[in-house]
């Protein structure tokens, strides 16, 4: 059965006007028609839908009630369906594991004393 | 922050409240994540309207239309929407046709009041509504 998307009853709550906005943003589309304009929202909030509850279902993130965006970036790496998502939420990387393979890179290429690296936890987008 | 002269982005709030409908109740949701969704989303219209486009001009058309976007979701893998979509499109069609017919009908008492008679031949006005339905798929859109 169709599930109508939004708390308040309505058809589609994504604004019709922005999603044109965006459509309208490739340049080799003359014009849209209303029915064509509906269904593009309509899907894009079947998406959110679905990227949400695919990335939940399939993640770490539900170890403590939560959505993270290192479940969405496992997701658009590994669902085939999703690869068209993997350039704009890649991986991260913790900064210390970064500089570890740094170091690697570097002592495989000349021979050196390893340094003791030093535990950081910020994140580093790659 | 600087606003762009077109915004890509889509609100917030309605991006926030599509995902907290389709999770469990309670399930939280990092400031990260919605906003890796929203960008996804936005790479997903244009996605789909790249690939709706193809069809178009494979039929030889500078308009999209509803087949296209349909076509485009079974090309992107997303066979899943296409029952619902349907579904809804159906309603859409119905809810603009009731707008169609209730804006006629306001037209059609401000000429009768003018002309002082009262008017009962719908059965002919319903049939004019039809022919124009079918022109709908035509129709272009201008904000």
């Amino acid at each position: 059965a169709a599930r109508l998307s939004g708390g308040e009853n309505r058809l589609v709550s994504l604004p019709l006007s922005r999603i044109r906005v965006i459509m309208k943003s490739s340049p080799e589309v003359s014009s849209i028609n209303q029915d064509a304009l509906f269904l593009t929202a309509k899907a894009t909030e079947l998406f959110v839908q679905y990227l949400a509850t695919y990335s939940y279902k399939h993640g770490r993130g539900k170890e403590k009630n939560a959505l993270t965006y290192s479940d969405l970036s496992h997701t658009a790496e590994e669902c085939e369906t999703f690869q068209f998502l993997a350039d704009i939420l890649p991986k991260k990387i913790l900064a210390s594991k970064y500089l570890k393979m740094l170091e690697k890179e570097k002592r495989d290429g000349e021979v050196g004393e390893g340094d003791e690296d030093e535990e950081e936890d910020e994140a580093v987008e790659d | 922050m600087a606003e762009r002269p077109e915004d890509l982005n889509l609100p917030n709030a309605v991006i926030t409240r599509i995902i907290k409908e389709a999770l469990p109740d309670g399930v939280n949701i990092s400031k990260e994540a919605r906003s890796a969704i929203s960008r996804a989303a936005s790479v997903f219209v244009l996605y789909a309207t790249s690939c709706a486009n193809n069809f178009a001009m494979k039929g030889k058309r500078k308009t999209l239309n509803a087949g296209d976007v349909l076509s485009a979701m079974e090309e992107m893998e997303f066979q899943r929407f296409i029952a619902p979509l349907k579904e809804s499109l159906e309603v859409y069609r119905r809810e603009q046709k009731g707008k169609k017919e209730a804006r006629k009908d306001k037209d059609k008492k401000a000429d009768s009041e003018e002309q002082d008679k009262s008017r009962e031949e719908e059965n002919d006005d319903d049939d004019e509504r039809m022919e124009e339905e079918e022109q709908n798929d035509e129709e272009e859109v201008d904000n």
